[in-house]
């Protein structure tokens, strides 16, 4: 029997490939996009998860499980890379699953005959830009794929043709034009300095002079602007506040997460060496901020769709809280990874179940959904089940990620640094605050009063998000099997 | 039969008919009965088996690995018997009894749906097999009792699940916090008789100390110590068969119970003392009996009073772990099934009387011996089982309590308990002399009227049974303390085991 890793290079090639190609397809012939859509959706799913397991086994198998294919047989440092590792599997099961719930609920969101021959390519263009993002291994590769997620994504808030929708988008088109071209700039530098722009060969010459701290400067301050890092999250809220639901979703869930990916990614590799503890501290105070001031706005709000919003830049705090902490333990990258798996999964689940309610009242202003939330138990209940997830109460995804982030915190705080006590405070403190915003949205189902359900959802707007939301809850078997893969990851602690 | 297979069963009995109830549509009222009961039934039927099994030695465990390191583990020890078998046998009856009272009113669903998710997290954390389970559970334990404590949805419901949640989240976190610095510490270990901690006493004596507290802190929200209490008054609101749920079988049970687990099976009595941990949970725990007596004296609405004797009667169980010997555990354990089927008699009495006389003060409650005889003689013998008159259950713990305070060299708290037992007299009697001897002019105002026409019994079958069934309980629970599977023999063999006495009987 053939070692299991012997078929990982050719089941990259045909994730990359197929993305692609059924991005191609949909844009070729429109009218039957919303029939390749799905389709395609589920053969990209079941590609990545026969990769990651064969991935899985391999790792397990203590055979070479990290792949590196060149395109076209040009090898680095010439050529295309597309590189796979344990972060990089992790990362694509994300979307696979994210994205494959945002297919079948647009299959009930999108009726219009001309939303759906927009929508449809875009989307699916989108997920391979993903795809290939979280395949890449050269940092102009890494631009380009990050360039056609953010245009995809800009013409996906726009597409529902709204004031709204459309001041939204041209607000995050111009963030992701100025993050792009931080981005490029750095990239530039680096070329300029080493000559090469694989990451792995970067990495091999990494070391912390003027030009490479003014690229580290550029690229992350670039994607910062993209994953809407506090402070640089301002445009977050309504841009993914005024996006369809399966677009929040996506936009929350996938595409924020791609572009902290790639902020960890550089940073554990060619930027290690920069990292010091008072830019540790700095993150992670920038960090703490994001949680409250977040939070704060989410409670604040008046909007089902812009609390869940603001709950992103709330929860990404926690993610810079991380760092410092990354600094004391580098294992902890791992926890960071795994907080932002769980996240993805419960954000979106509970995006859609906010957007199903959204269509059933034909409005999402909280007060004045009280009916509505009454009338429909079962999309509030996925909304629940995803904010448990959130608040990282047990049994979910968001539990295992806070147990790991509280372990890592403690940690630190154990080996002697005073100031992880506020991380750990931060860290605990935050789930009360997730209560508090998600209580908002699930306590008026409760009140007295009359119920209605309102406009006529398609069956599949009532079940992906329970769905999805069950997923987010399930997470919290995988903690055990995701850090293991993510341990088959080169170069990182 | 295979231990795994029996104790996820025993856990799925409970959760499986919960999810399906969610589903159901609001007018399958038979099969949302038939499912109800027959998780009840089956779980009854499960955890009989299991007893007998660990009666006869056998081991059961589970476990699941959710982090390298850490598993989910479920066990089945003498002590998680006591819980489970009291969760268990209180569930069959409180359902029966949550079916007849709300015979009729909205969103039965998503109730029965909350409710059999509250027992499955219950028994869970029965049979926890470490901190870790412990807590999973612990937490989703409070997440579904939310909705049964604002199911009515009124200004007042709503006002207490919001406190109610404020308080168990806040502590909820605390303890996360303090099971995972020691799961650092100590690795996740479980649960030990005697503790697992005995390495460490030496070299992080401090840390143990702050640790304890927080966890003392974590339970103590549940268990409404004082002064962490002021929730569990103001959840009454709640209908009947939750306040029984709240008070009787899951949530001042699980603190209690988690109290328990820390004292005897992290630290270890030994260690607790050592540390000079006990003495602190003593005082903290004579106090709450103390103000909680106080409280209920001075509440006139009916279930306020009995939720103000919970907060004193729940102090029972940790103040019995806090004398840290074989005869103050035997006591405390005890209580905590002693008070159990007590204080859900009174709950369920309560309930009644309001349903069927809309009687919500403890002044109103003027001739209803001669209307509703049956009820009034079960809220009778529980009063009279809180106070502790024997042969009733009460009289037993407290009994072993007054024991254990004098082995363990407290004579102070003979003082507390019998101060205690006089302010139970002050606030029990009261009522039950004006239920049988005062007398009343006008008629009943009798809400239920038209769902009784049919009954010759005093009021709805399914609201007086199962009162009778746990009154009759509490009254077999004093009178068979000596045989082996009553409540005190059952103790007294998981105290055997933890303190590994020879020849040590009561």
């Amino acid at each position: 029997m053939t070692p299991p890793e012997a078929s990982l290079p050719l089941l990259v090639s045909l994730v990359a490939g197929l993305s692609l190609a059924v991005a191609v397809l949909a844009t070729a012939w429109p009218r039957q996009a919303h029939r390749i859509g799905p389709l395609g959706a589920l053969a990209i799913a079941a590609t990545v998860g026969w990769l990651a397991r064969r991935f899985h086994q391999a790792g397990a198998g203590g055979g070479e499980a990290v792949t590196r294919v060149a395109l076209g047989g040009w090898e680095a440092p010439l050529g295309l890379m597309l590189h796979l590792d344990g972060f990089a599997v992790t990362l694509l099961v994300l979307t696979a699953i994210v994205a494959l719930a945002a297919s079948l609920y647009s299959i009930g969101y999108i009726h219009d005959r001309v939303e759906r021959r927009q929508f449809w390519p875009l989307w699916l263009w989108l997920w391979a830009g993903l795809n290939l993002l979280f395949l890449s291994g050269d940092a102009f590769n890494l631009y380009v794929t990050l360039e056609l997620v953010s245009l995809a994504a800009v013409a996906l808030v726009a597409f529902s043709g709204t004031a709204a929708a459309v001041s939204g988008a041209m607000r995050y088109l111009l963030v992701n034009i100025l993050g792009s071209l931080a981005f490029l700039m750095g990239v530039a530098l680096l070329f300029g300095e080493h000559g090469v722009l694989d990451l792995a060969a970067l990495q091999a010459q990494a070391g912390d002079g003027a030009s490479e701290r003014l690229a580290a400067a550029l690229m992350t301050a670039g994607l910062m602007l993209k994953a809407a890092l506090f402070p640089l999250h301002v445009w977050l809220a309504p841009a993914h506040g005024s996006a369809p639901a399966p677009v929040s979703a996506i936009l929350s869930g996938l595409v924020v997460t791609g572009a902290f990916y790639l902020v960890l990614r550089l940073w554990l590799g060619i930027f290690a060496p920069l990292a010091t503890p008072a830019l540790g501290m700095l993150v992670g105070l920038l960090g703490v901020a994001a949680l409250v001031w977040g939070s704060v706005q989410a409670l604040r709000a008046g909007r089902l769709k812009s609390i869940v919003a603001y709950s992103t830049v709330a929860q990404f705090g926690y993610l810079l809280v991380a760092f410092p902490l990354m600094l004391i333990e580098p294992g902890a990258w791992k926890v960071v990874v795994f907080f932002a798996v769980a996240h993805g999964l419960a954000k979106a689940a509970v995006f859609l179940a906010a957007g199903t309610l959204q269509h059933a009242a034909g409005h999402d202003r909280l007060a004045e959904l009280d009916d509505i939330l009454r009338g429909r138990g079962r999309s509030v209940f996925a909304l629940g089940l995803a904010g448990v997830s959130l608040m990282g109460l047990p049994f979910t995804g968001g539990f295992i990620a806070k147990y790991l982030l509280l372990d890592a915190g403690l940690s630190t705080v154990l080996a002697g640094s005073l100031i992880g006590v506020l991380w750990v405070v931060a860290i605990a403190g935050g789930g009360l605050l997730a209560a508090a915003y998600i209580l908002r949205m699930v306590a008026p189902a409760f009140h007295p009063g009359p119920q209605r359900a309102g406009a006529v959802v398609s069956p599949w707007m009532e079940w992906v998000p329970l769905g999805l939301a069950l997923v987010a809850a399930l997470a919290g078997l995988a903690g055990a099997v995701t850090l293991q893969l993510l341990s088959l990851t080169p170069g990182a602690a | 039969m295979n231990g795994d297979w029996l104790l996820l069963a025993i856990l799925f009995s409970s959760l499986g008919p919960g999810v399906a109830i969610f589903f159901l549509p609001e007018h399958r009222h038979g099969l949302r009965t038939a499912l109800n009961l027959g998780g009840a039934g089956i779980k009854l039927l499960l955890v009989g088996v299991l007893l007998l099994g660990v009666r006869r030695g056998e081991d059961y465990a589970f476990s699941l690995p959710l982090l390298p390191g850490i598993d989910l583990v479920l066990a089945a020890d003498s002590l998680s018997l006591l819980f489970a078998t009291l969760s268990a046998v209180l569930w069959f009856v409180t359902t029966v009894y949550a079916i007849g009272y709300l015979e009729g009113s909205p969103r039965r669903s998503r109730f029965f749906g909350f409710f059999s998710l509250c027992v499955s997290a219950t028994v869970g954390i029965a049979l926890s097999g470490n901190l870790i389970t412990f807590l999973i559970f612990y937490e989703i334990l409070t997440l579904a009792t939310w909705p049964l404590v604002v199911h009515r949805g009124t200004p007042a419901a709503l006002r207490a699940g919001r406190l109610y949640l404020a308080y168990t989240l806040t502590a909820g976190l605390v303890l996360f916090v303090a099971i995972v610095w020691l799961t650092l510490l100590a690795g996740a270990e479980g649960f030990t008789p005697g503790g697992f901690l005995d390495g460490l006493g030496a070299t992080h004596g401090t840390s143990l100390q702050v640790l304890f507290v927080m966890l003392m802190l974590g339970f103590g929200v549940k268990a409404a110590l004082v002064p962490l209490h002021s929730w569990l008054p103001i959840a009454m609101v709640a209908p009947a068969p939750v306040s029984a749920l709240l008070h009787a079988v899951a949530v001042v049970k699980a603190g209690a119970f988690g109290i328990v687990r820390v004292v005897n099976d992290v630290y270890g009595a030994e260690l607790a003392l050592e540390l000079g941990l006990t003495g602190g949970l003593l005082a903290v725990a004579a106090v709450t009996i103390i103000y909680g007596s106080v409280q209920a004296l001075r509440a006139d609405d009916l279930k306020q009073r009995l939720a103000f004797s919970t907060v004193s009667q729940v102090s029972y169980i940790v103040l019995g772990v806090a004398l840290a010997g074989p005869l103050g555990v035997i006591g405390g354990l005890v209580h905590l099934v002693h008070q159990g089927i007590t204080k859900i008699t009174l709950f369920f009495c309560a309930g009644s009387f309001t349903e069927t006389l809309g009687i919500h003060r403890t002044s109103e409650l003027n001739g209803v011996g001669r209307r509703m005889p049956l009820t009034m003689l079960a809220f009778t013998l529980g009063g009279l089982g809180m106070i502790g008159l024997p042969p009733l259950a009460g009289f037993i713990s407290k009994w072993h309590l007054g024991l254990g305070a004098l082995e363990a060299n407290y004579p102070i708290i003979l003082g507390v308990l019998v101060l205690s037992s006089l302010l139970n007299a002050a606030y029990f009697l009261p009522p039950i002399i004006r239920g049988w001897l005062g007398e009343r002019r006008e008629p009943w105002p009798e809400p239920m009227h038209d769902h009784l026409r049919r009954t010759r019994l005093e009021t709805h079958w399914m609201l007086l049974f199962p009162a009778l069934f746990t009154a009759a309980l509490s009254l077999l629970a004093g009178l068979v303390a000596g045989f082996g599977l009553s409540p005190l023999g059952w103790v007294t063999f998981i105290v055997e085991q933890d303190y590994a006495i020879p020849g040590f009987g009561p």
